[in-house]
């Protein structure tokens, strides 16, 4: 261990983008720690750079600099086989949208991470069946997605997300695609995840989303602005 | 026992996906099919057309010469030009002991429109007196139950007839001509044996099977011809033909009292000399035909490589979840390979499996006319399976690259594609 035993150690994270000539510069200098069991909002308006960050923390990009340590390793030193295998099993990523292979079923879409793990069959199985009761699509199994509602699909993703217990599960606007119902029940399904003991973090444009957080992150112009915690706003100096 | 278990699971993970692409996986599976058939059937034709060819060149008469008599075109030892020139029984003896290259050699009298009959029927036919020899030489083979002409038939003179394949038809139908008594120009011979049925590609007194064969010998005592119309010899293996031509002129012109270089005197019709010529033209013929089937497979790899390579553009998203589900690099690309190699070969083998189906179907089928120089197309087994190799490769490659390129770079921006 080499921090202070939180699961997600950013520090003075940085990440640029060339296309052609020019240089934007999506993050310029975050410093985040995110610990077991939190549940933290990421805010911030379009471009902002939080879909970047949030990127970076689920490993599936890297930063142009700046360290990051997850769990305790820096991500840095991996290579592109330990990445994968980070990704599979200690990350569990939601994007807003779904990101369901179409032509796979319910069952197969939630058991792709227990194949690429190599978990035997009959493990899958089960282990696919819990993840989908959980969510509550349990009788939906045999469907395609192209069957089932946004919510239902995100639903989908989510027992995807958790089907090798992942330490953190990483939302990029979950909710983005879905109407205010669906989209609440899929907060209360990110916060039961939470109750029992799973780091939780979302980007979200909903206030009363937000609002549901433990903590909220407000990112602006690549740097975090705001950092609020149960509604008590602190005002975070930029990391030079 | 690990090995084989993540090889089930690749397998579980790949067929699930063929099913989901039943479409693509068609037609790139359709297009090696039809590049294999194209270029497998057009090299089989081109066998068949030559083995045709060759065919029907045996069946006129494999290396052989047919000379006729000429007439002088220069005056020569105080004799004048114009005179004609004749072949004699006796210079049969004369060239085959004077002219070293020659090996079998057959005089040949004609009489055109003699009438031939069996029972009610008459016909008008071609008949012709020859040697022995000329049965092997011209391809004058038997069908079962005869025989050709043999020596004892000439030297006693024998009332035996060899008749074309079509001149039986006609006079007996389906009755079994051999052992039956037929009257020529109203003297009686037995038939001894009928053409069998073949293809020629050449004649010069019409096809074999239009006229009936007896021996010189009795061809002489019933018409008292006392020129041959026209001699063919064979030569021994490695001569030169031209060569013997010479010595025919010296040989024949010191008889005859011609000049050796009056080109007017001999005629010749080389079927060695033309049998070179044709292998030549065939091996032009299957130039052409390999070209052809060079930018068939081009075309074919092409649309192979078109398919794969936008295949895997689309699925970039696709790489790009799996990998954020946290899917291999290699996994991924494994995959794809899989997939390709797989249509290749079912490609490939419903491509072979055709073709060898439509020149089945073309054995079946009965062939006349210019049809008949089809003949029986053969799928040459090293161009199908090479075919199939190369358009495997080409789609192998075509695959490869775009998906080691979409699983190299961040999932992000594999996610990222539209």
């Amino acid at each position: 261990m080499t921090n202070n035993g939180c699961l997600i150690s950013m520090k003075d994270i940085k990440k640029v983008y060339k296309s052609g000539k020019v240089h934007v510069e999506a993050l310029r200098g975050v410093s985040l720690d995110v610990g077991r069991g939190e549940f933290l909002a990421i805010i911030g308006p379009s471009g902002s750079g939080k879909s970047t960050l949030m990127n970076i923390m689920g490993c599936l990009d890297m930063p142009s600099s700046g360290s990051y340590d997850l769990d305790g390793h820096p991500v840095a030193d991996m290579g592109i086989h330990q990445l994968a295998s980070i990704r599979n099993r200690k990350i569990g990523f939601i994007f807003q949208s779904f990101n369901l292979l179409a032509y796979a079923t319910t069952f197969e879409n939630v058991e792709l991470p227990l194949i690429f793990a190599g978990k035997p069959g009959a493990f899958r199985k089960q282990k696919v069946m819990e993840c989908l009761s959980r969510v509550g699509l349990a009788d939906w199994a045999e469907h395609k997605p192209t069957e089932l509602s946004g919510g239902q699909m995100q639903r989908v993703a989510i027992a995807r997300a958790l089907a090798n217990d992942p330490d953190i599960i990483l939302a990029d606007e979950p909710t983005g695609n879905l109407d205010s119902k669906s989209g609440s029940e899929i907060i209360d399904l990110f916060e039961e995840l939470n109750r029992a003991g799973r780091s939780v973090v979302t980007i979200t444009h909903d206030m009363t989303i937000a609002a549901r957080c433990h903590r909220i992150i407000k990112i602006m112009d690549g740097v975090i602005e705001m950092e609020s915690r149960n509604g008590h706003n602190k005002n975070v100096s930029i990391s030079a | 026992m690990l090995v084989f278990y993540k090889i089930t699971l690749f397998l579980k993970l790949i067929g699930r996906e063929f099913k989901a692409q039943k479409l693509r996986m068609a037609l790139t599976i359709l297009a090696i099919t039809w590049g294999t058939i194209s270029i497998t059937l057009l090299m089989a034709f081109s066998v068949g057309i030559e083995r045709q060819m060759a065919k029907a060149t045996a069946g006129f008469g494999k290396g052989i010469v047919v000379m006729w008599p000429g007439s002088t075109s220069i005056p020569y030892q105080g004799l004048p030009q114009g005179r004609r020139v004749v072949f004699r029984p006796e210079d049969r003896d004369l060239i085959l002991e004077r002219v070293a290259g020659i090996d079998q050699l057959s005089g040949e009298y004609l009489r055109w429109g003699i009438g031939i009959e069996y029972g009610k029927k008459t016909v008008n036919k071609l008949v012709s007196g020859v040697y022995p020899e000329f049965g092997e030489m011209r391809a004058h083979y038997p069908q079962q139950g005869g025989r050709f002409i043999d020596k004892v038939d000439f030297d006693v003179k024998r009332r035996v007839v060899f008749m074309g394949s079509k001149v039986a038809e006609e006079l007996f139908g389906k009755e079994d001509p051999v052992g039956k008594m037929i009257m020529i120009n109203n003297i009686p011979f037995t038939v001894i044996g009928v053409l069998i049925k073949k293809m020629q590609d050449s004649s010069y007194h019409g096809p074999d099977e239009d006229y009936v064969v007896i021996p010189a010998s009795t061809f002489v005592m019933i018409f008292g011809d006392p020129y041959f119309d026209d001699i063919v010899y064979t030569l021994k293996p490695n001569v030169d033909s031209k060569a013997v031509e010479q010595d025919l002129f010296r040989v024949m012109g010191a008889k005859y009292r011609f000049d050796p270089k009056d080109s007017h005197t001999l005629w010749f019709w080389d079927l060695i000399e033309q049998a070179e010529m044709s292998r030549k033209v065939f091996l032009g013929i299957n130039i052409f035909m390999w070209f052809i089937g060079g930018m068939t497979l081009v075309i074919a790899g092409v649309g192979v490589a078109n398919i794969m390579y936008v295949a895997i553009r689309e699925r970039t998203r696709e790489i790009g979840t799996k990998m954020a589900l946290g899917a291999q690099k290699r996994i991924i690309i494994l995959q794809f390979m899989t997939e390709a190699m797989f249509i290749a070969l079912v490609g490939g083998m419903i491509g072979i499996v055709a073709s060898l189906a439509v020149t089945r179907i073309f054995w079946l089928i009965p062939m006349e006319g210019a049809m008949e120089f089809l003949g029986k197309p053969l799928v040459n087994w090293p161009v199908a399976i090479s075919t199939v190799a190369t358009l495997s490769v080409i789609g192998f490659l075509a695959g490869f690259f775009p998906a080691r390129k979409a699983a190299s770079i961040n999932p992000v921006e594999a996610l990222r594609y539209e």
